[in-house]
């Protein structure tokens, strides 16, 4: 066993780990912090979208022990107007790929932000971005949802960057 | 998974020491392949050396104009940066092609060379792999291989090298720089993956206690005008079917300077020589652009499941150099 400190929505935590446990796990299972899901638990699906540093990562393929010292955040430590806006567009129907969405969303209007382009985006050295439907499709393809609220998840991103300075819709 | 020892390495030093130190020993960086192989049964480290805070994190410009790249530079970083961009637009394509916006932020620049096939029965531990297990055969050739190598494969083996930045770095001549307890030493990067032949489970040139600390990429005039063109069966977050990296420099209507690599079809990237050298002097007509195509996979052969292929990589081959030609202002 390992001890590692997780900071996670601004509160430390001691936790001692068996160096197997995936991040996710240890936020679930641990820290009893159930709002980050488990989905595939390979990477494919984006349910367990956490942000590290402000970065959104896989919690499900990331060892808990990598971890210590590094900010965590997860959906119980968001209060953000993009989720209202995803009640607003209907983003969701199910709900248990909504956190993901949402810690992925953050973090790709981050990236945006800081002018970083996609596999879509046509200038690459332009650095201002423009979040086209394109682009947020693109940019959210690490995130399934099998209720296919897919219109509704855009139109929710689109319209809080389009409110934000920097980033237009 | 299986119980293994972790090590956490602050330097380079410290790592090269320890997986010289513990023959079984895997080095971690985003753990976005090991982690789930591990999972899957098909990594069996006994030892995890955990080089994610060793600090190889810089992208600096080389006196010529070149790049070098940390190995723990992570793929959107480095995609994201604004030399990269500029003077390397295959490279920041190719990475942003790949994977999706977590994994990049969490796969490295060494990792993503290491990286392992994603062949079905390479992943699936119950399965026949001469790669997994050398000698218990190769389910892939009469199975499921959609996915499979058409260029330098063998009996033994038709997996593929999944990743795209290996790709653009192979067109660019990259040279991977490596550590271990007996020095450095520096690996062309199109050598640096070999083709299956009778021995699969072999896929690289480094030897088990070797540590990639950086790559370079030396400048060249072609480089400004490339590009990445990856097919695949969704438009994103999948594996390429076929995708080409390319670099042209053409002056009055010739190529000057062209450099292309095929990822999906090999086990390694492939680096075009044959469709260059046809290239390289010639006109820059759609004509020669075929036939340079038709020279590169004259060798290809394929299986039912992905004999596609063979004219789908021509023909990509041919539409990047087409669209490259009118990007360089030539058309």
């Amino acid at each position: 066993m390992i001890e590692v400190e997780l900071r996670v929505n601004g509160t430390a935590h001691r936790v001692e780990l068996d160096p197997r446990v995936s991040l996710l796990d240890a936020l679930r299972e641990q820290l009893g912090l159930t709002g980050t899901k488990k989905g595939c638990n390979q990477g494919a699906c984006g349910a367990c979208t956490v942000l590290v540093d402000g970065d959104r990562i896989a919690a499900c393929l990331a060892l808990a022990v990598q971890y210590g010292g590094r900010e965590i955040t997860t959906i119980e430590g968001v209060a953000h107007p993009l989720q209202r806006a995803f009640v607003r567009t209907d983003g969701l129907q199910c709900g248990y790929c909504t956190p993901g969405q949402i810690c992925s969303a953050l973090g790709m209007l981050a990236e945006a932000d800081a002018g970083m382009p996609s596999a879509v985006t046509e200038h690459l050295a332009e650095p201002r971005v423009t979040l086209s439907s394109a682009e947020v499709r693109e940019r959210m393809s690490g995130n399934l949802c099998r209720c296919g609220a897919y219109n509704g998840i855009t139109d929710a991103i689109r319209e809080v960057a389009g409110a934000r300075p920097g980033v237009s819709s | 998974m299986r119980p293994f020892e972790y090590v956490s390495a602050p330097d380079v030093a410290t790592a090269v020491r320890a997986i010289s130190d513990a023959p079984g020993a895997k080095l971690l960086g985003g753990g976005t392949n090991l982690v789930d192989l591990m999972r899957q049964d098909v990594e069996r480290p006994t030892t995890v050396v955990d080089i994610s805070g060793v600090p190889l994190t810089g992208v600096d410009e080389l006196p010529d104009g070149g790049l070098r790249i940390g190995a723990l530079v992570r793929n959107s970083r480095l995609a994201a940066h604004p030399v990269v961009r500029a003077r390397f637009p295959v490279l920041a394509q190719a990475l942003l092609s790949g994977a999706s916006g977590q994994l990049r932020n969490m796969a490295t620049v060494g990792g993503n060379l290491l990286q392992r096939t994603r062949c079905l029965y390479f992943v699936d531990a119950s399965a026949a792999c001469n790669k997994r297990e050398p000698g218990s055969g190769c389910d892939a050739v009469g199975g499921f291989h959609r996915g499979g190598a058409v260029l330098g494969a063998s009996e033994h083996c038709i997996a593929t090298h999944p990743s795209d930045m290996a790709v653009a770095l192979a067109a660019l001549d990259a040279v991977v720089e490596v550590e271990s307890v007996r020095g450095t030493r520096r690996v062309p990067l199109v050598e640096l993956h070999r083709l299956p032949g009778d021995t699969p489970h072999r896929e690289t040139e480094l030897e088990p206690d070797e540590l990639i600390t950086a790559v370079e990429v030396p400048a060249s005039t072609a480089a400004a005008t490339s590009r990445y063109r990856k097919v695949r069966d969704r438009a994103s977050f999948a594996f390429a079917l076929v995708s080409v990296a390319a670099a042209i420099d053409v002056q009055d209507g010739a190529v000057a300077a062209v450099r292309i690599a095929l990822g999906g079809v090999a086990a390694k990237p492939w680096r075009a020589y044959e469709a260059e050298r046809v290239l390289t002097g010639a006109r820059a007509t759609e004509a020669v652009f075929r036939e340079a195509a038709e020279a590169e996979l004259a060798g290809a052969v394929g299986l039912p499941g992905n004999e596609f292929k063979i004219e789908l990589a021509r023909r990509t081959i041919v539409a990047t150099l087409r669209q490259l030609r009118v990007e360089g202002g030539a058309a």
